[in-house]
């Protein structure tokens, strides 16, 4: 955390501040010290010892935030040896935290934030139960420099692709799902006999067990991806028998249960610019989130491809063309996935005491034709590079120099 | 293969096969099937292969006023207007004389562009629900395919169809898939409601020959331990191909002038490919890296044909002078990257640095939900290119998608700008088509009515979606 070494003061004045937890203000100045926020407002007093940027006429908003991908966990889809978001042969793997898979030096990571987007989820890709993920902000030199927190939730799967753990049907599924946090539950009570093997054999090894703890006392998420209604609804009656904190993902048919979802208090995780219908989700359609949003659900906006984690401000600005409004897309993007991931004490809002991941836009962010000019993350400055600019300098005049 | 001399000469264009017949033709109501008679037609090749069906509607003449026409011909008309009558665009410009019984529509603050044109896609082979059922685009049984047509396998009610009309796109090329080192013949196709694909069949069109170069084919083949493992494999694989195709043309070329003894065996594979060489056929050529690319130039000039397009394309900007060079195109897509070696390189300024090199460009979906937003996908690589510093219009970035892949087909005489003589494949949006809260409004194609946002009796839907939410009427 260099910006804190530093100690760093940065102010900057004059922008469209957009702070989320609270209405827009114009000629605003948002003041970082020591990588956080330590004001907000059209009266800041700013200390002499500040650098100043002059945000005049741009739109000031916190770090976009995709809960939706692999970020460091991913550097070429189709090379395994790049490939660290599954274990494989094990769909069952809640002890699986991908933490230490986390490829600080991933080149995606500077691809990404300097496109705005400054917070991703790092989430397990594959299996019924898949694993923990954790939320990380894309900078840092280790993993611990970059992990926001860890574990962020775990993640399960019912859905078309996880029905062969159940045997090949949904229910079989749904039923070896409840097995498996049955056993939790009978682990948790009986960890004595377990240790002296005077217990009937259990549905997950003791640490996968020991790791849904945490989730069946409520104290971490279980985010469940499903898309066919019924699924939905399988994830939402195991979340009522459980007493567990479900968040729903994908959720292609879920606009079909809104009221139910809503009613449930289940944020969910969309990604908008889904319509491409398959069996697993017949009733896919852009306007999803906006449904979700006026029936009261709490969403938030994804992008699942983690190449183009970047088109998250694409996705956001489809959604509002697709029902939202423009500041229900916004908090999408920010403030709501910070609540849902439970970090929102520091994360999705500008307001003091908050992270300092801050974006400076030339204008809607959310629009193509705007650039982002400045980046922090915890109070320092992204320098505007990736591994792409650096193609781009090399090849915008032929031949290159090599 | 066929007698090149009658292809030539036939006034009904689609009665051959390979479709090399001048796009001039493509006007052309349904063709007549001719009888196979005695002589040269007597020999299969000769007769109708899968001759299109289109019919253009019959519709009233249309006339949009007050919109901003971005006619990709390097004009941006504020409050303009444009008549279609009979399929044709009869007049564009500050105001047009609009004959008494055309339907007036008003189009104050919305933005007139030509229809989108996708020279990728796989709608239709690889239709939803996606399922093996419908898994028809890789002949992955052999590395050269060059005898199958992605019309055989294309799906008509594919329910994506619906979604990328209402996305603005009036034609697409289907293409086989990228498994094999020569894949298939392409499908180019009017993009509008049919019972079969020969009534999507766009009149006139050259076939396109898909063919791909690295890892696909290598890792299909090589994972068996059968040919070709290594990019060496894949080009010896190519040039295996076209050795043969050079001799076959040879017979055919010689029998089709003196019609002596029996004719040649016909072999499918090798007439697309001999096709190709008397440059009926456009090879599509799916290729990532600048190096393979300069390799498949080279290819190209051994046998004597031309490339028309490398698809994909993520590294053509490194190779820009040598592509506008060689006359041929690249379609690309605004910013994937990374989901294969060979897309590492990939940037967002491959476009734009392509058209400062005054290479041909155009960008491609090859993908279902892409195909439904290439205005937005345009509008990113436009702007990313202009924060970059490199010049590029309004009217060249439209032209990615517009112009530029009519070119690509052949058909840029007949489509792809708003010019009084095109064809009225029209797309009216909501606002500038380079916002991210603009849609499609109204699409015509060919001067019907396909897609109307505001009028659910102009939504089409495909009997797949019947029975089923989401009802119509709104974006799925």
């Amino acid at each position: 955390m260099i910006g804190i070494l530093l100690a760093q003061t940065i102010a900057l004045t004059g922008g469209t501040v957009f702070p989320v937890a609270g209405p827009k203000l114009d000629h605003a100045t948002v003041l970082m010290r020591d990588g956080r926020i330590v004001a907000v407002g059209t009266n800041v007093a700013i200390p002499s010892d500040a650098t100043r940027i002059d945000a005049t006429g741009k739109w000031v908003t916190p770090g976009l935030i995709d809960g939706g991908n692999q970020m460091g966990l991913t550097e070429i889809g189709a090379v395994r040896e790049t490939n660290d978001a599954t274990v494989r042969n094990d769909t069952v793997a809640a002890s699986f935290n991908v933490a230490e898979g986390i490829n600080p030096a991933s080149t995606l990571i500077p691809i990404t934030r300097i496109a705005g987007v400054t917070t991703t989820l790092a989430a397990p890709a594959e299996g019924l139960i898949r694993g923990q993920a954790v939320l990380i902000d894309l900078d840092g030199a280790t993993i611990e420099a970059m992990l926001v927190k860890s574990p962020v939730a775990m993640v399960a799967e019912l859905s078309e692709r996880t029905k062969e753990a159940g045997g090949g049907s949904r229910a079989g599924a749904a039923e070896r799902l409840r097995h498996v946090l049955d056993d939790a539950l009978e682990y948790a009570r009986r960890r004595a006999d377990w240790a002296r093997a005077q217990i009937h054999p259990l549905a997950a090894s003791a640490a996968d067990l020991q790791a849904l703890g945490p989730v069946l006392r409520g104290e971490l998420p279980l985010i469940v991806v499903a898309n066919r209604r019924s699924d939905i609804e399988t994830a939402l009656r195991i979340a009522r028998e459980y007493h567990l904190k479900l968040i729903l993902a994908e959720a292609a048919e879920a606009w079909q249960v809104a009221d139910a979802i809503a009613r449930a208090g289940v944020p969910v995780l969309v990604q908008p610019l889904d319509n491409i219908p398959s069996y697993d989700g017949l009733g896919v359609r852009y306007e999803n989130a906006a449904l979700l949003v006026k029936a009261g659900v709490k969403v938030a906006l994804l992008e699942t491809d983690t190449h183009n984690a970047r088109n998250l401000r694409q996705q956001a600005g489809n959604a509002v063309s697709n029902g939202m409004t423009w500041d229900q897309a916004l908090r999408a993007v920010t403030l709501s996935p910070a609540e849902i991931f439970g970090v929102a004490d520091r994360y999705g809002s500008l307001a003091a005491g908050r992270v300092a991941d801050v974006v400076v836009w030339s204008g809607d962010p959310f629009e193509f034709s705007t650039a982002v000019e400045h980046v922090f993350i915890r109070g320092r400055e992204m320098p505007l590079r990736s591994r792409q600019t650096e193609l781009l300098d090399r090849y915008k005049k032929l031949p290159p120099t090599y | 293969m066929r007698p090149s001399i009658p292809c030539l000469l036939a006034a009904a264009a689609a009665a051959c096969a390979s479709g090399g017949a001048h796009p001039a033709a493509a006007a052309a109501p349904a063709v007549q099937v001719p009888a196979p008679t005695a002589g040269p037609e007597s020999v299969s090749v000769n007769r109708p292969q899968y001759p299109s069906t289109y019919q253009r509607h019959a519709n009233r003449p249309v006339v949009i006023t007050n919109a901003t026409i971005m006619t990709a011909a390097g004009q941006e008309i504020p409050r303009g207007s444009i008549l279609l009558r009979d399929g044709k665009i009869v007049a564009v410009g500050a105001t047009v004389a609009a004959p008494p019984d055309a339907i007036k529509v008003d189009g104050t603050g919305k933005y007139v562009t030509p229809g989108i044109i996708d020279v990728h896609s796989h709608l239709g082979v690889y239709a939803a629900p996606g399922t093996d059922a419908e898994s028809d685009g890789n002949e992955l049984t052999g590395p050269v395919t060059a005898e199958v047509w992605a019309e055989h396998s294309f799906w008509p009610q594919d329910p994506q169809i619906p979604l990328a009309i209402a996305g603005g796109v009036t034609t697409i090329q289907a293409l086989p898939g990228s498994g094999n080192l020569i894949d298939g013949r392409s499908a180019v196709l009017k993009l509008v409601p049919a019972r079969t694909v020969q009534a999507m069949k766009f009149p006139g069109a050259h076939y396109g020959l898909k063919m791909a170069c690295g890892e696909n084919p290598k890792r299909v083949y090589g994972r068996r331990n059968q040919f070709p493992s290594t990019r060496m494999g894949n080009m010896a694989g190519y040039r295996g191909a076209f050795i043969q195709a050079e001799e076959y043309r040879r017979k055919w070329d010689k029998w089709n002038q003196d019609h002596k003894g029996d004719p040649p065996e016909r072999n499918l594979r090798l007439e697309s490919l001999a096709e190709v060489l008397r440059g009926n056929i456009y090879v599509q050529n799916h290729c990532y890296r600048a190096d393979e690319m300069a390799q498949m130039l080279d290819l190209a000039r051994e046998f004597g044909f031309k490339i028309r397009a490398f698809h994909h394309a993520v590294e053509a900007y490194k190779i820009a002078d040598l592509l506008a060079q060689a006359g041929t195109a690249a379609v690309v897509w605004a910013d994937w990257y990374g989901f294969k070696e060979e897309a590492m390189d990939g940037i967002q300024q491959n476009a734009a640095l392509l058209q400062q090199a005054q290479a041909r460009i155009t960008l491609h979906s090859d993908d279902p939900g892409g195909i439904q937003r290439l205005n937005q996908e345009v509008a990113k690589a436009m702007y990313d290119g202009q924060r970059a510093g490199i010049a590029v219009t309004r009217d060249q970035a439209l032209r990615w998608i517009t112009a530029n892949p009519a070119w690509v087909l052949g058909l840029d005489s007949v489509v792809g700008t708003l010019e009084p003589g095109k064809m009225a494949d029209v797309v009216l949006w909501s606002g500038d088509p380079f916002s991210v809260y603009t849609k499609a409004v109204q699409v015509y194609n060919d001067g019907w009515l396909v897609y109307d946002r505001n009028d659910p009796a102009h939504q089409p839907r495909s009997d797949f979606e019947l029975g089923q939410e989401p009802p119509p009427g709104n974006d799925r």
